[in-house]
């Protein structure tokens, strides 16, 4: 089998949609977690801020999650085909959010009137929270594994992915986006909206806090292979450290008042969540919980090598264009909010 | 009903509504660039406005375009997990591509374009125009080079047996330039530079109709009007080299497109009419020998009929494939026979003098659009039974954990979503034409007022 640095083609695919998903929870966490902190701006000026400090780039943060769907269907179509199939309901759900969150974002400043505009603020900071609950609800399930049989097929129904693990998933996911959309806001902002977000910052945060503790707790009463799985190599446990510090390292960052800096530690308290959820499951993808023998793993739910290798070519030729033109845009955009005529 | 035939109705109908933007954002990409050129080039503040205008209007129909996109991507896995299982291993590394080159270059760089206007210099943002248009292009690309491959399957081998067979790919740049891909798309993309034109045509003569921005309106009826105009004559160049493709590689799709049961010596074409599929029979107007010649360059060559296959292997509804066929054929033409008529005027310098005309081209955006959807439906119906031509069928290539309910709540869903989208899209796009043109645009607006905006807005 062919390797990179001594990791085979499955592997190193599994760590570029590791890293894909990564990107994604990072870039659209932050602006799914300003819309669900939208409602609690009350000034119409400040929501217009809020709104367009995401405006130039939550279009492009979307793209991540097109990407994310598109390496899965090319290297594990397996894992695709399962999983889609499986969570059909959720993700119809899911693309009937994201659908109205993207039309709230361009119309609500196409008309003046008041109602016109508090009705789309409302559909905007609802679905916001939704994404964010459903796709922690999905995570939950991977993370439990689901029933599926020699065939890879899902033998449950709708309401087996509506469980107490999954939901509790779901809150951490939106927590977690809270604090990350707050902290990126107050990075965006001025005057009496960014104290406003510092204390929403500080809120977040909080619940965050408490929500993931809720969750360790239940993954070790709800996945004892997890709970097994750092049993034996206990270094793991520096990554839920880790988690904590950058927390902490977050709401130092916000006092001090370096906020771009606070906006990177809050992007890592991301990352490592998804290292720790990937170090969990590796090597397996999808866990069936009828049978361990027909768990989707890297390697029979894979592509064939020879078509992983030609993705991966595509990849690193990609990765480094896309990298480098969302910092250009992202740079350009740089600095605190003014409206001018073209915003929403 | 039963899940394939709902599931079906469903690919179908998000398919075809979603279709109705990326062909606009593609056409009006090029535009954009056209327009923007113009302003750099002259530095005449009228193109500025033309350009600032229409990236608003490409910037709306972009959005619809992303959020219904993103369904069709997850659809394949939602409802048709036996054919994502086929072929992922192939169709996986389009759809990559598509990804990365295509998505993340025009969102990326379509921020740039909306609100940079103050932020970069006029060369920058004329390059993020670039680079928008063709992500758009790039995007048609590797969706069209998918496709194709399920039409004319190359570069692949089968592994595996029973169940989990499935298609593995040999060579990437023989599945790329699979038999019909190149033909395929160089048809996709003229059709969208129609979709584009005309709705620029479209605006700007119901502008000159109503006497409001004539100077601007004309130099932009003007633009659009040339590309219109040679897009129109390549399309009769790029349909001809499909239809060949698909009489060499899908002769069963062509036969329904014509209508013919029986395998015959020279091969009618007809111009309009209609198949009785009971009697294995097309009426209508016909051209005596017409296909043949197309086809062959010889009136009296022999074309394939349907009987030539079995029932099994050959699509049901000719009639319907028939007649969408022959309607994009006769509004191509219509398409081909106006815009030539109006270059002559434009000749003659009497491109404006005809308040009919203007009439007309106000309502000509239906034309490629129609023309577009109805190719689609031709080509796919045409297909069947297969997904993947002569290797996998549609009614095996279904998701088997999905039932008809949960199917029939998502067509409902979609249902109600894209009416809901479709009236919302229509009366934006309406105001923002009533609304026209920033012809004053100011340049900075000082500090002062710029607070007063956020207030007041």
């Amino acid at each position: 089998m062919h390797n990179i640095l001594g990791l085979d083609y499955p592997t190193l695919w599994f760590l570029v949609i590791g890293a894909v998903f990564t990107g994604y929870a990072i870039l659209d966490g932050f602006d799914l977690g300003a819309g669900a902190l939208h409602l609690f701006f009350k000034k119409e000026e400040s929501r217009r801020v809020a709104l367009n400090a995401i405006g130039p780039v939550w279009d492009g943060n979307e793209v991540w999650l097109v990407i994310g769907g598109g390496a899965l269907f090319a290297g594990f179509p397996e894992v695709y085909a399962t999983m889609f199939s499986a969570f059909y309901i959720p993700f119809m759900l899911f693309l009937t959010v994201l659908i109205f969150r993207a039309i709230a974002i361009e119309f609500r400043s196409k008309e003046k009137m008041l109602w016109w505009r508090k009705t789309w603020d409302i559909i905007y900071s609802v679905s916001s929270i939704l994404i964010a609950v459903l796709l922690g609800v999905v995570l939950g399930n991977v993370m439990q594994g689901i029933p599926i049989d020699k065939d890879f097929e899902y033998q449950g129904g709708f309401f087996n992915l509506l469980n107490p693990y999954a939901i509790i998933t779901g809150i951490t996911t939106l927590a977690l986006f809270m604090m990350h959309g707050a902290t990126y806001l107050i990075m965006k902002t001025e005057n009496r909206l960014h104290t406003k977000l510092r204390l929403l910052a500080k809120n977040t945060s909080r619940f965050f806090v408490i929500s993931y503790v809720t969750l360790t707790m239940a993954t070790l009463i709800y996945l004892p292979q997890a709970a097994e799985k750092f049993r034996l190599h206990p270094y793991l446990f520096l990554l839920p450290l880790f988690t904590i510090l950058t927390i902490i390292n977050t709401r130092r960052l916000l006092e001090k008042g370096v906020y771009f800096k606070a906006f990177i530690s809050s992007a890592l308290t991301s990352a490592l969540l998804l290292i720790t959820v990937t170090v969990n499951l590796f090597p397996n993808i999808v866990l069936s919980t009828i049978n361990p023998a027909y768990n989707i793993t890297i390697y029979n739910g894979a592509s064939s090598e020879k078509s992983l290798g030609i993705m991966l070519t595509i990849a690193a030729i990609g990765v480094p264009l896309v990298a480098a033109y969302t910092t250009f845009v992202f740079w350009t955009f740089r600095g605190k909010v003014k409206l001018d005529e073209t915003s929403y | 009903m039963d899940v394939e035939i709902l599931s079906r109705i469903q690919f179908a109908f998000t398919v075809s509504f979603h279709y109705i933007y990326p062909p606009l954002s593609i056409g009006l990409g090029v535009m954009l660039v056209l327009m923007e050129g113009a302003y750099l080039k002259t530095g005449d503040k009228i193109y500025e406005t033309m350009t600032r205008f229409w990236i608003k209007v490409f910037a709306l129909i972009f959005g619809i375009g992303v959020a219904t996109g993103i369904v069709m991507e997850f659809e394949f896995g939602t409802n048709w997990a036996t054919y994502s299982r086929y072929v992922g291993d192939i169709f996986g590394s389009a759809l990559a591509a598509e990804g990365i080159f295509a998505f993340a270059l025009e969102s990326g760089f379509l921020g740039l374009l909306l609100f940079g206007w103050n932020r970069v210099t006029p060369k920058v943002h004329f390059f993020a125009t670039i680079m928008v248009a063709l992500g758009s292009m790039f995007s048609a690309i590797w969706i069209v080079v998918a496709n194709s491959w399920q039409q004319t399957p190359s570069g692949f081998h089968l592994v595996g047996n029973g169940l989990k067979v499935r298609a593995e790919i040999t060579d990437f740049w023989a599945m790329v330039f699979n038999p019909s891909s190149m033909d395929r798309l160089s048809h996709v993309l003229v059709g969208s530079l129609l979709a584009g034109s005309f709705l620029v045509l479209s605006v700007h003569a119901y502008y000159l109709l109503k006497n409001r921005y004539v100077e601007l309106s004309k130099k932009a009826f003007k633009i659009a009007l040339v590309v219109a105009s040679v897009a129109g004559i390549s399309q009769l160049l790029t349909g001809h080299n499909s239809a060949e493709g698909v009489s060499k590689n899908q002769p069963a799709k062509l036969a329904a497109f014509e209508g013919h049961y029986d395998s015959m010596k020279a091969a009618d074409m007809f111009l309009l009419g209609y198949v009785d599929m009971n009697k294995q029979k097309a009426y209508g107007l016909k051209i005596p020998g017409g296909l043949s010649f197309l086809l062959h360059q010889n009136f009296t060559a022999p074309v394939k009929g349907l009987n030539a296959f079995a029932i099994n292997d050959r699509p049901k509804p000719i009639n319907a494939i028939f007649q969408t066929y022959h309607l994009m054929v006769i509004i191509g033409m219509t398409i081909i026979g106006l815009t030539l008529f109006s270059l002559f005027l434009w000749w003659r310098g009497k491109l404006f003098s005809y308040k009919w005309l203007m009439v007309v081209f106000s309502f000509s955006v239906i034309l490629p659009q129609l023309a577009n959807q109805l190719g689609w439906f031709s080509a796919e119906m045409g297909r069947q039974p297969w997904v993947v031509y002569g290797l996998l069928r549609t009614s095996d290539a279904l998701s088997k954990a999905v039932k008809a309910n949960q199917v029939i709540f998502s067509l409902v869903l979609f249902t109600f979503i894209y009416t809901l989208l479709f009236s919302l899209f229509i009366y934006l796009l309406n105001k923002k034409i009533h609304h026209g043109f920033e012809v004053d645009v100011v340049e900075s607006i000082p500090e002062y007022s710029k607070r007063n905006i956020a207030i007041l807005n």
